[in-house]
């Protein structure tokens, strides 16, 4: 055995080896379950539709939330979005696309012992705006940035 | 070449009248003073990047459109020709115009002769270590690609050059091209123990784990140096993303203060950032990371005289970028003490190949790497009537000859040809050789295509690749040229909007319709469905253009007619 630290990779191997993903998997699973799913806003075609079936009123910018995605698409049809909400008190961390047909790609509950960073990819078919709503003590907060897509070659 | 060899060579040039004597006295004295470059501080770095795979001596033309918009607009890079030499100083009409700039070209080259060689470059590093013990070198990348020998090698005459050359640290864009497999298995055989590749924004596309180290720690007279490297943060999108399918770039800023922050926190006094993003993309993310005595730039094959120092957070970063095709060798040094740096000196050094004696084992191992290949690299095409160059915001005279041949052979109404900025020059009355078109060609995916495509699909496609270029934040840029679009007109304002720069599209004067279609040829196609789809390889198309021809005649540049640049000293006029 070495003494270097795991990667993930390592870390899901060696766990996997173990029988121990199974266990992973069960604890993390409920809250996902659970979740109640808010058809409305899903499938509201605008950001506006989206926001209102998420009952957000005013939602007002903040620098507290942090969104770590690449500048251009590498593929629009998977594109890493991560969100972090330094805002004291997140319950709900949601991610719109502007101008995806149906924006609102995901909404994350975030219970108490959670961390509010949460990553999901998402499809984008056109360079677009991202924007994080960030619900914290019933109150909404966003950040927006924009993510490109291209049709890619001819550089360098 | 002693500067007796050197006047001999001088007076040869002048007996077959290649220039004046005034002009050849000028050259003397200009290589009498261009690398007397003495030594100053504690830690030396020796900077080469963009050399694309040109091991011999090349002619080499820079730009007279490079421009520059939004808060870019007139700020180095995007100056050309005369405002060029008075932005950094330069005398106009002396070796260092003609190295820096396009002003004059074919009869300075003349003078002066070709330029870059590993085997001229090897002997200007070792004349510089000698001055300066421990200095490191580092290549930013983009050294495996750009020839005809490199790509039948796959890159390794590159590799044997750059282990020869001792280079001790570099990054990463077109050797992707070969493949991350090839690239790892270099890493991992031919540069283990000797040559590090770094890259703190290369990541495994599943788990996010970095795939390079993201820095080295080297001591240098003592003093503990960190380089991070910077890779091409767009390669899967500019560059077929079935090459590196594992791999995830992107510029990671966050990821770029954590690097930094790591390497300060292990007793760095100097921390540099050998950087392949480009030169716009390095003065944004200068002004946005603390902690970065240099970043050391290339990509976009700026040949900067003098460093740009930009406001970081907390201090200042200064940002170099070190030109393309071997033609020059950055020198920074840095005085250091008390574990900071106080002071620093900046060259850009051009390799004049008639004014550095060629270095004996760099040539030999170049010439038994090229034996095999010599005789088909070496065959005359045609010849070339006029001035052929590559580099340029919106079309070359080579990249018209390349247009014109796929108008031709794929009886096409408009060709399009990638925006890169690798290729070499060649002057007018030269034989065009078959290693003169793979300069321009040589990658991994040169199938030729002939797609029907809508006015509309056309309109998108220049679109997009100009906001590649123009996009006012640099974040959103990719460091190549405007695809050359041949057999059309168009006009194109850099300033307006993605969506809104192009405009007055024409074939024949007549409009092209947007729900028409048209037959488009091209090449460089990046989708996996091209790949497996296959087609004639450029080089082969354009080959057998050029030796139906025999004699090419000065291409006529399809340009854009170009709004609201009027004055822009990025435009020479």
């Amino acid at each position: 055995m070495t003494d270097q630290p795991l990667n993930r990779r390592g870390f899901l191997a060696r766990a996997a080896s173990l029988g121990l993903t199974t266990a992973l998997v069960t604890t993390l699973a409920p809250r996902l379950a659970f979740a109640e799913w808010n058809k409305a806003a899903f499938e509201g075609k605008t950001p506006a539709d989206a926001l209102k079936s998420l009952g957000v009123a005013d939602a007002k910018e903040s620098a507290d939330i942090q969104i770590l995605a690449s500048d251009i698409a590498e593929n629009g049809a998977v594109v890493p979005v991560q969100a972090v909400s330094k805002i004291p008190g997140t319950t709900q961390i949601s991610v719109l696309i502007e101008k995806n047909p149906s924006p609102l790609a995901a909404v994350f509950e975030i219970g108490p012992d959670m961390l509010p960073d949460v990553t999901t990819r998402v499809k984008m078919g056109q360079t677009s705006n991202v924007v994080v709503l960030v619900q914290a003590g019933g109150k909404h907060f966003t950040a927006t940035k924009e993510i490109k897509v291209t049709l890619g070659g001819c550089g360098g | 070449m002693n500067r007796r060899e050197f006047l001999q060579v001088l007076a040869m040039a002048s007996a077959s009248g290649m220039a004046l004597p005034t002009e050849i006295a000028r050259a003397e004295a200009a290589a009498e003073a261009l690398y007397d470059a003495p030594a100053f501080g504690n830690v030396s770095l020796l900077h080469i990047t963009d050399c694309h795979a040109q091991l011999k001596p090349i002619w080499f033309r820079e730009p007279n459109v490079n421009l520059g918009v939004g808060a870019m607009a007139g700020h180095p890079p995007h100056v050309v020709g005369e405002a060029f030499l008075k932005q950094f100083g330069v005398a106009p009409g002396g070796a260092l115009a003609h190295a820096f700039t396009y002003l004059d070209f074919e009869r300075a080259a003349k003078v002066y002769g070709r330029v870059g060689g590993f085997a001229h470059l090897a002997t200007l590093v070792k004349r510089l270590r000698a001055t300066r013990p421990g200095a490191l070198l580092l290549d930013g990348g983009d050294t495996w690609q750009g020839s005809g020998l490199a790509l039948w090698t796959r890159g390794q005459d590159m590799v044997e050059a750059a282990k020869l050359l001792g280079v001790d640290v570099m990054t990463l864009h077109w050797e992707c091209t070969y493949g991350q497999d090839r690239v790892k298995e270099v890493a991992e055989t031919d540069f283990a123990g000797r040559i590090d590749i770094v890259a703190q924004n290369i990541k495994t596309a599943d788990f996010g784990d970095a795939v390079f180290e993201p820095f080295v720690m080297r001591e240098v007279n003592g003093v503990k140096v960190a380089v991070v490297g910077q890779a091409f943060p767009y390669t899967p999108i500019a560059n077929p993303r079935w090459m590196v399918p594992e791999w995830t770039f992107g510029i990671q800023e966050e990821n770029m203060q954590a690097t930094v922050d790591a390497a300060r926190a292990k007793g760095a006094a100097v921390v540099v950032v050998l950087s392949h993003n480009g030169m716009d993309v390095d003065l944004k993310m200068a002004s946005r990371i603390h902690g970065v005595d240099a970043i050391l730039g290339g990509h976009t094959h700026d040949g900067m005289p003098k460093p740009v120092i930009v406001d970081a957070p907390g201090g200042k970063t200064l940002v170099t970028n070190a030109g393309s095709n071997g033609k020059f060798l950055g020198v920074l040094d840095f005085d250091v003490k008390g574990g900071r740096v106080l002071d620093f000196r900046y060259r850009l050094l051009p390799v004049f190949a008639n004014l550095l004696a060629p270095d004996a084992e760099m040539a030999a191992l170049i010439a038994k790497l090229r034996a095999p290949h010599d005789a088909k690299l070496g065959e005359a095409l045609a010849v070339s009537e006029g001035l052929l160059y590559r580099r340029g915001n919106f079309n070359g005279s080579f990249d018209q000859l390349i247009l014109d041949a796929l108008i031709a052979e794929k009886n096409a109404e408009i060709a399009f040809s990638p925006g890169f900025r690798w290729g070499t020059t060649v002057l007018p009355g030269e034989a065009i050789t078959l290693e003169n078109l793979l300069d321009q060609t040589a990658i991994t995916y040169p199938w030729t295509t002939l797609t029907p495509m809508t006015g509309e699909q056309i309109k998108g496609v220049l679109e997009d690749v100009c906001d590649n270029l123009f996009n006012p934040d640099p974040y959103y840029q990719q460091g190549g040229d405007m695809v050359r679009v041949g057999g059309m007109t168009w006009s194109c304002d850099p300033t307006a909007p993605m969506g809104a720069r192009i405009d007055d599209m024409r074939i024949a004067g007549k409009p092209i319709e947007a729900g028409k279609t048209y037959r488009v040829a091209g090449w460089a196609p990046v989708s996996e469905a091209a790949r497996d789809a296959g087609g004639e390889p450029i080089w082969d198309l354009v080959a057998r253009h050029m030796r139906a021809k025999k004699t090419i005649a000065p291409p006529k540049l399809d340009l854009p007619t170009l709004k609201n640049i009027d004055g822009n000293p990025g435009m020479a006029s």
